[in-house]
């Protein structure tokens, strides 16, 4: 006998959710606000328009007091048109399932939401850049009222980075609601994964200050070798570009516990500016979401060029696009324009043309980077680069 | 008509050799030098005893495909051509409206004879004229004249009952009734081929007409409908003379009338005597042997168009000739230097008033009536003159196929148009075909040799890519369009005496050039108009793709009902479609 052919079926209706949070109440005035300003303009018979922030560097404005990228001025107008139409659809179609969500006290993954809106015929998703885009600029909107994506309960599918060292998290135990602590030196051979959202998430720690590791491999060395206790420290992997959990978990325990943030990555532009500059000071494309996500404490502890004839490191000869992304960091960030001390460590890596990696330091010994690098550099927190 | 005019006109029309034999007979001379009989070869005696005069008759029996009688088919649709141009031309010049019925049966039921009929409503033709006009080739009426007329030279019909003749051994029978009171003659007559002369009989029958001529030929062909084919001929004929009433029977008894549109002749053509610059020497020699002149000034103004007295000094005093001299006793050198002169000499272009244009209206008329298009556009050159000839270009368009085609109400809403069934002759190809091309010279289709001929080649070298057309390297341009183009002149330059192709003079080249620019920009504005429209329909069945999305967000979010849903779909679309200019 064949299968039977899938009938959808009406969800079942969910039990009445619990009082809505503030932030809920917040979220959902400006979406009702937005639709009710489209709706009125279409009752007017005018053109009904949409006004996004520009998430572009272009648009961001870096503030030394402040410590990170402040969004511009500039918006980008989005009137109803021929060209429009269908991402205009999109956009209050997203919002209207983010009021849903709201509603029934549930949320959605990036790629979820993408495929829900294959259930909207003609106005759905091609590829999930263009729901993530669309999400994108409804965060952004919002942000102007403080409300970011996970408050439309948005979810992002990236990993967490992984922490290891001497911190309690107290998180909460979603069935019976009860206090959890989870204890961040008692993970043995494994590592504490930080959730997607973080914002429920509490703090205990003695340790003096948090190193952020670009690669799970030196992560790995460092938590095995328990170098968190000597150093009183709390380990975080990024695995790459810290993830916006990974940022704002950074930033809750750093801001909770005045913790100093180092960041320890490899000797290459990428590193300096789309991960440690991502960290510390946020990205264009975030722009409105910096005030949250950055970690203006944060300083880079290296490898830094000068540590490559210091400790006379292997190199790898600088590629033509890290060339090129280099020029670019000097010619339009306006992050490191603000740093004469970066300026000066590019200016020395481009003329060099070389590059170095964390693990490039085992040339030394495995443990060359436990007994003398960070050891000897902790001792010199204020040469390390802002 | 005075026998000097007569003669003018037979020196000055004929361009080819071919047409000037004396009456009507191609001659080989004997040949001059003996050749060698020591070689073993044949000896000029025993050549020139096979060397004898070859009659025209036999000269066409042996190549027909000349006269375009080379496939059963054609042979067919040209022996249809030659009855109906004779007819038409006859009924013109005596300025009768033309009533036509054409007709083919199968000849005792078999599939490849037929009975060829034509009968007209024209003047007839006069008892002792019948059998030469259709049993002698190279007899007529128009070869002589330098007159705008569908037939030339006076060989088509007669060819086409001698070729009937040859393929099935019947005569041609002819029916004319001159005038309302002569008495109605039928006629049976065959071509001797060998001597190019009638054998007939003639009797004396009822016929209830008024006057008229009606022709019947059995001959061996082909019926195929679609391209190339007697029903495309006589639709094609109907786009050109939209004054001709025409009735068909085809071998299946289908009837289909092609209605008369316009009670307007064709404009009635002068004569004219032959332009100076269109003479060429050996033409000139004959015309100053055979003139009635007694000098040559007198000759040069009295056989030529717009030679006055001072223009005639003008060309003697250049030719170092003394105006007085005898015609007959110039040698050739004199004449040789004269021809010179009269090309060098400014003389004024011949009369136009020879040139009986269709005009833009009658042809928007006769592609209305035939072609279903979209839109229509004519352009009607002013004649000119090549080689002493007057001629003038016409071309129009039809373009785009109806339904095809989107429509802007008075709403601002844009509609498309039902589609409607094209039938088999339809002359409009689809979108993505090569345009059709339709061809006509003195108001005849020419249905053979697209590929050979300048119209072609002028349509080819037009951009059309400019007026918005795609157009193939080299190629005719592609779309659902038909261009036609006519050329009216006293003398068509065919490239053959099956009169199927325009031979590419520079100064035909130039005006069909000119005309078919003149009709591209027309049609640019259109068809750029009719693209802009398609354009806006796809943007706004996009708009209209998306708006209820749109609504439907606003509805979730907000909580409103359903009318207040309606009148937000309703605005928004106003808004979006009404913003839009075209």
């Amino acid at each position: 006998m064949a299968a039977k052919k899938f009938i959808p079926q009406p969800p079942p209706k969910k039990k009445d959710r619990g009082p809505l949070s503030d932030l809920d109440k917040i979220t959902l005035r400006e979406i009702k606000t937005c639709a009710t300003d489209v709706h009125g303009e279409i009752e007017k018979l005018g053109k009904p328009e949409l006004k996004f922030p520009d998430r572009s560097l272009r648009n961001a404005r870096y503030d030394k007091k402040d410590g990170y990228f402040v969004m511009g001025r500039s918006r980008v107008e989005r009137t109803l048109s021929v060209n429009t139409v269908k991402s205009f659809a999109q956009t209050l179609k997203m919002m209207s399932l983010s009021k849903e969500l709201i509603d029934a006290d549930d949320f959605a993954t990036k790629r979820e939401a993408y495929y829900v809106s294959k259930n909207w015929d003609e106005a759905k998703f091609d590829e999930q850049p263009e729901s993530d885009a669309t999400m994108d600029d409804i965060e952004a909107l919002f942000s102007l009222e403080g409300v970011m994506r996970e408050h439309l309960r948005f979810k992002a599918d990236e990993h967490g980075g992984k922490v290891a060292g001497e911190l309690i998290v107290l998180d909460r135990d979603r069935e019976s609601g009860r206090q959890l602590r989870i204890d961040c030196t008692g993970f043995g051979s494994g590592a504490y994964s930080i959730p997607s959202s973080v914002e429920q998430l509490g703090f205990e720690t003695k340790a003096k200050c948090i190193l952020v590791i670009e690669t799970i491999g030196m992560f790995e060395r460092l938590s095995q070798h328990n170098y968190w206790k000597s150093a009183h420290c709390i380990l975080i992997g990024t695995a790459g570009v810290p993830t916006r959990a990974t940022r704002r978990f950074v930033r809750k325990l750093s801001d909770s516990h005045k913790l100093p943030v180092f960041a320890f990555n490899d000797c290459d532009p990428y590193a300096f500016s789309n991960i440690y500059r991502t960290l510390k000071v946020g990205s264009g494309n975030a722009v409105h979401l910096n005030q949250f996500f950055c970690v203006p404490n944060a300083h880079f502890l290296g490898v830094t060029p000068q540590d490559i004839l210091d400790y006379d490191l292997p190199t790898h000869g600088l590629k033509d696009v890290d060339v090129k992304r280099a020029q670019d960091m000097l010619k339009n960030d306006p992050f490191f324009q603000a740093h004469k001390e970066w300026q000066k460590a590019i200016d020395m890596m481009l003329k060099s043309g070389q590059r170095a990696e964390q693990q490039a330091l085992a040339k030394h010994g495995l443990n060359f980077v436990i007994d003398e690098y960070l050891p000897r550099k902790m001792k010199e927190i204020s040469k390390f680069l802002p | 008509m005075s026998k000097k005019t007569e003669q003018q006109g037979l020196f000055a029309a004929g361009g080819d050799a071919k047409h000037n034999g004396s009456e009507a007979k191609l001659a080989k001379e004997p040949k001059g030098p003996k050749v060698k009989s020591d070689t073993g070869g044949v000896t000029a005696e025993a050549m020139g005893q096979r060397q004898r005069e070859i009659s025209v008759s036999e000269f066409f029996t042996k190549n027909r495909h000349l006269l375009g009688f080379d496939s059963p088919r054609k042979a067919l649709l040209t022996a249809v051509k030659e009855a109906v141009d004779n007819s038409l031309d006859a009924c013109e010049e005596g300025r009768i409206l033309p009533d036509l019925k054409v007709s083919i049966k199968r000849l005792d039921g078999q599939d490849d004879k037929f009975t060829m009929t034509v009968e007209d409503n024209g003047p007839g033709i006069v008892k002792a004229q019948v059998p030469n006009v259709f049993g002698r080739l190279l007899y007529g009426s128009k070869f002589h004249r330098l007159r705008q007329s569908r037939g030339q030279q006076g060989i088509g019909i007669s060819a086409a009952g001698m070729y009937g003749l040859l393929t099935t051994g019947n005569p041609v029978r002819v029916r004319s009734k001159p005038g309302k009171r002569s008495v109605p003659l039928y006629f049976e007559i065959r071509i001797d081929s060998s001597k190019n002369r009638p054998i007939w009989t003639d009797k004396e029958i009822d016929w209830e007409k008024d006057h008229g001529t009606e022709v019947a030929i059995d001959l061996e062909g082909e019926y195929r409908r679609g391209q190339k084919s007697v029903e495309e001929f006589l639709k094609l004929m109907a786009v050109a003379n939209p004054h001709v009433q025409l009735h068909y029977t085809d071998p299946d008894g289908n009837v289909t009338e092609y209605q008369r549109a316009t009670s307007e002749l064709p404009k009635e053509v002068e004569e004219i005597k032959p332009h100076p610059h269109g003479v060429e020497l050996g033409i000139l020699i004959k015309m100053l042997q055979d003139t009635e002149c007694k000098t040559i000034g007198e000759s040069l103004q009295d056989d030529f168009s717009r030679v006055g007295p001072s223009v005639a000094k003008e060309i003697c005093g250049l030719a170092g000739i003394k105006p007085d001299t005898n015609p007959r006793r110039l040698a050739t050198e004199h004449v040789v230097k004269l021809k010179k002169a009269i090309d060098a000499t400014k003389i004024m272009a011949p009369p136009l008033s020879c040139i009986a244009p269709i005009g833009e209206d009658l042809i928007i008329t006769g592609l209305k009536k035939e072609v279903e298009a979209d839109f229509y556009l004519a352009t009607s050159r002013k004649p000119v003159v090549y080689r002493g000839r007057p001629f003038a270009i016409e071309c129009g368009i039809a373009y785009g196929k109806p339904g095809d085609t989107l429509e802007m109400t008075a709403e601002g809403k844009i509609v498309e148009v039902a589609v409607k069934k094209p039938n088999e002759e339809a002359l409009m190809g689809a979108a993505d075909e090569p345009i059709r091309l339709i061809r006509f010279a003195n108001r005849v289709p020419l249905i053979f040799q697209q590929a050979a001929c300048a119209i072609t080649k002028a349509v080819i070298g037009t951009n059309w890519k400019n007026y918005g057309l795609q157009q193939p390297r080299g190629a005719l341009p592609i779309g659902p369009m038909v261009v036609f183009v006519h050329i009216a002149s006293v003398w068509v330059p065919f490239t053959s005496e099956s009169k199927e192709a325009i031979a590419g003079y520079d100064e035909i080249l130039d005006e069909l050039r000119l005309g078919l620019m003149e009709c591209g920009r027309k049609l640019g504005t259109h068809v750029r108009k009719g693209k802009k429209l398609a354009n806006e329909f796809k943007k706004r069945n996009y708009i209209e793709t998306y708006i209820p999305h749109v609504v439907v967000a606003l509805k979730d979010i907000l909580k409103f009902d359903d009318k207040t849903a309606q009148s937000a779909l309703a605005n928004l679309t106003t808004v979006l479609e009404k913003s839009r200019k075209l």
